[in-house]
């Protein structure tokens, strides 16, 4: 393996600087105040993050809420279609801690992916379906939690226009009406890996996989921390807060060695568009700006990431790497994967890993856990599925 | 999308300048626009961490700075030429000056899709089938998308969940992830709901403008279910 940064240096460097926080300083507006003072006018109503949450730090060291449980999951229309095992181990988390969440019918998607590759929306459309969504989680009296991304980034654009823009706030609130619902923003917009990262140290003890001898990359996602920037998670003990906390955070608290590398501000290539209709483009931008920076100055067993996009992206663009001799073949899941495989989720029932593309089974064996036992695990459930014997597998078949 | 970008104008002389400035004004009456545009120090920061411009002949500051200039015979080449480029990743919001270009250029391709233009109609080629998709069931992508002839450079791998489909979304535990044609299941009643938000914002007349026979189909699709639903609703 060669040399990589080790995070002390950006953690404070040689001259032992550190990092603090100056709220009073931050360029930006702090969105509470903007979000509590529309509910003073009566512009809509705010959902409370509910009790009990975890306070943590944003950008600019602003306090942000993060709800345990009660949550209502937004999923997302990437992961759920092609890589069903990033939120199957976001469910399992919950479980294994008993908390209670919610799985909802009554969501659409953010319809994001669309809005920035065709542009055949428009603002109002945007901030209904956002609305809509919000409505629907106030209604059911548990708390949205955001499972991808772009969702997560969108959402905060939307709040944003939203709260700057009275006559979309009117033309919103009058869509909603005709849908019976109201205007209810949520006091805090949460990404998943925001709620995985406070739950970490819990994770933690639950541990029975030991990683402390896996080195992980880290991919944040762009729509997670470069949209509405200040409302990310920031911790001066991770990157000395020079980079987002969340996954690093996760891998930190389960052993994992993770190492910077440095395109890690670049994005994965996704472009929106690009993966659906100029694929060259997501393909080679992904071999040759992330997974062969990440192989030539770390050669990490794993790369970790928590959107839906990039881990479709970094993980399906690896085989044309492979068939152009790139060097390719880092395997990539989701911070909710890592952390329900360190507490001893199955692979093929819970990660659903039969759904990535890259070549994981060594990842597995230097885990030490048997990769073939557990596959032909997975085929003996789908064989009860196939004879009828079960309609699909369960939460117990899943931990059985 | 042209290599090299010819930023001359030539090609658009034919177009009137009025017709020019007034796709400008729209881009400068959007809402959003005093969000993503104060003016443009021409610094080249957003170059620097923008993916596209390192893969095509295609810059965040050029655009930023003909808007921020108001040279409407560029921003026309532009808007026809370069804007469908962009990755939408945001990069660029590290812009010292507070701009977000690739928010300016979301914009601009909406611009360019409420009128029409051939660049619209030309980037969207091969997309309908996603948007038909988003709009008529609330999810983008979904498993059943996973074929070997969509997804050739994916390799074997999609072969064999395409051959497996049906039984690997069963062997699922959340319950709303089983289906295959969609990435969860969705309520009729929040279908519903989500074709009158279509409907009241005007996205449909969007879609008409580049593609009238995907807003045929659509049109069928949600009319039907939403006069099932009782709702008396016409989209043309
Ligand atoms: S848009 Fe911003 S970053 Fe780009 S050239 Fe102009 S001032 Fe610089
Ligand atoms: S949003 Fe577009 S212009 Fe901005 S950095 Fe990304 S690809 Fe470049």
């Amino acid at each position: 393996m060669s040399d990589f940064i080790p995070l002390d240096v950006i953690n404070g460097g040689a001259r032992g600087r550190k990092f603090e926080w100056d709220t009073a300083r931050a360029p930006t507006e702090d969105y509470h105040d903007a979000v509590l003072q529309l509910e003073k006018e009566g512009e809509w109503e705010v959902q409370r993050v509910p009790e009990p949450y975890i306070e943590v730090n944003t950008r600019y060291g602003r306090v942000k809420r993060i709800p345990i449980e009660r949550t209502w999951h937004h999923k997302s229309c990437g992961q759920c279609g092609h890589i069903p095992g990033y939120s199957t181990s976001i469910y399992w988390l919950n479980r294994k801690l008993g908390l209670d969440y919610l799985d909802p019918k009554d969501q659409t998607s953010c319809t994001a992916w669309n809005y920035y590759a065709s542009a055949t929306s428009n603002p109002a459309a945007q901030a209904s379906v956002a609305m809509r969504n919000f409505a629907a989680a106030a209604e059911t009296d548990y708390f949205p939690i955001i499972h991808c991304g772009t969702s997560f980034g969108h959402y905060k654009e939307v709040r944003h226009e939203l709260i700057h823009h009275h006559e979309l706030r009117r033309k919103v609130r009058d869509v909603l009406s005709r849908l019976g619902k109201k205007l209810v923003m949520p006091e805090e917009i949460v990404h998943y890996s925001e709620w995985v990262h406070v739950m970490r140290h819990r994770f933690a003890e639950l541990q029975t996989i030991d990683m402390s001898h896996i080195t992980a990359t880290v991919h944040p996602a762009c729509h997670y921390h470069k949209l509405e920037a200040e409302d990310a998670i920031y911790d001066p003990e991770i990157y000395g807060a020079q980079r987002t906390a969340v996954i690093t955070g996760t891998l930190q608290a389960i052993g994992v060695n993770v190492a910077d590398y440095s395109s890690w501000y670049d994005c994965c290539g996704f472009g929106f568009r690009h993966i659906l209709v100029s694929r060259d483009f997501s393909r080679s931008f992904a071999v040759q700006r992330k997974i062969e920076v990440m192989k030539e100055e770390v050669n990490p067993d794993v790369t970790v990431t928590h959107d839906t996009g990039c881990v479709t992206t970094l993980d399906q663009s690896q085989f044309a790497g492979q068939a152009h001799d790139r060097k390719v073949g880092i395997p990539v899941m989701s911070d909710s994967q890592m952390a329900a495989l360190a507490m001893g989720a199955h692979p093929y029932k819970v990660l659903q890993l039969h759904w990535h593309n890259t070549n994981n089974k060594p990842f597995l064996e230097k885990l030490g856990i048997d990769q073939a036992q557990k596959w032909a695990e997975f085929e003996a459930a789908c064989d009860k599925l196939k004879s009828g014997e079960k309609k699909y597998l369960t939460w117990e078949d899943a931990d059985a | 999308m042209e290599f090299p970008l010819d930023l001359s104008g030539s090609a658009y002389r034919d177009v009137p300048f009025e017709e020019k400035e007034r796709l400008l004004d729209e881009v400068k009456s959007d809402l959003r626009f005093q969000d993503v545009m104060y003016g443009c120090y021409e610094c080249g920061i957003c170059v620097a961490a923008c993916p596209s411009a390192r893969f095509y002949d295609f810059s965040p500051r050029v655009i930023a700075q003909a808007v921020a200039r108001e040279d409407a015979d560029l921003v026309y080449t532009l808007m026809n030429d370069s804007i469908w480029d962009c990755s939408q990743c945001f990069s660029c919001d590290r812009c010292p000056r507070a701009n977000s270009p690739g928010g300016l250029i979301t914009i601009m391709r909406e611009v360019a899709v409420n009128n029409a233009l051939q660049t619209a109609r030309k980037a969207l080629e091969g997309y309908e089938r996603i948007i038909y998709k988003i709009m008529s069931t609330g999810t983008q992508v979904s498993p059943d998308m996973l074929q070997p002839d969509a997804f050739p450079d994916w390799g074997t791998h999609v072969h064999e969940i395409a051959d497996n489909l049906e039984i690997w979304r069963r062997a699922l535990p959340p319950e709303t992830l089983h289906t295959t044609e969609t990435g969860w299941s969705i309520d009729d009643k929040t279908i519903i709901e989500l074709y009158l938000i279509w409907h009241m914002t005007g996205v449909m007349d969007m879609i008409k403008g580049v593609d009238e026979g995907l807003f045929m189909i659509l049109v069928d699709v949600m009319e039907e279910r939403l006069e099932e639903a009782g709702y008396d609703v016409e989209f043309e």
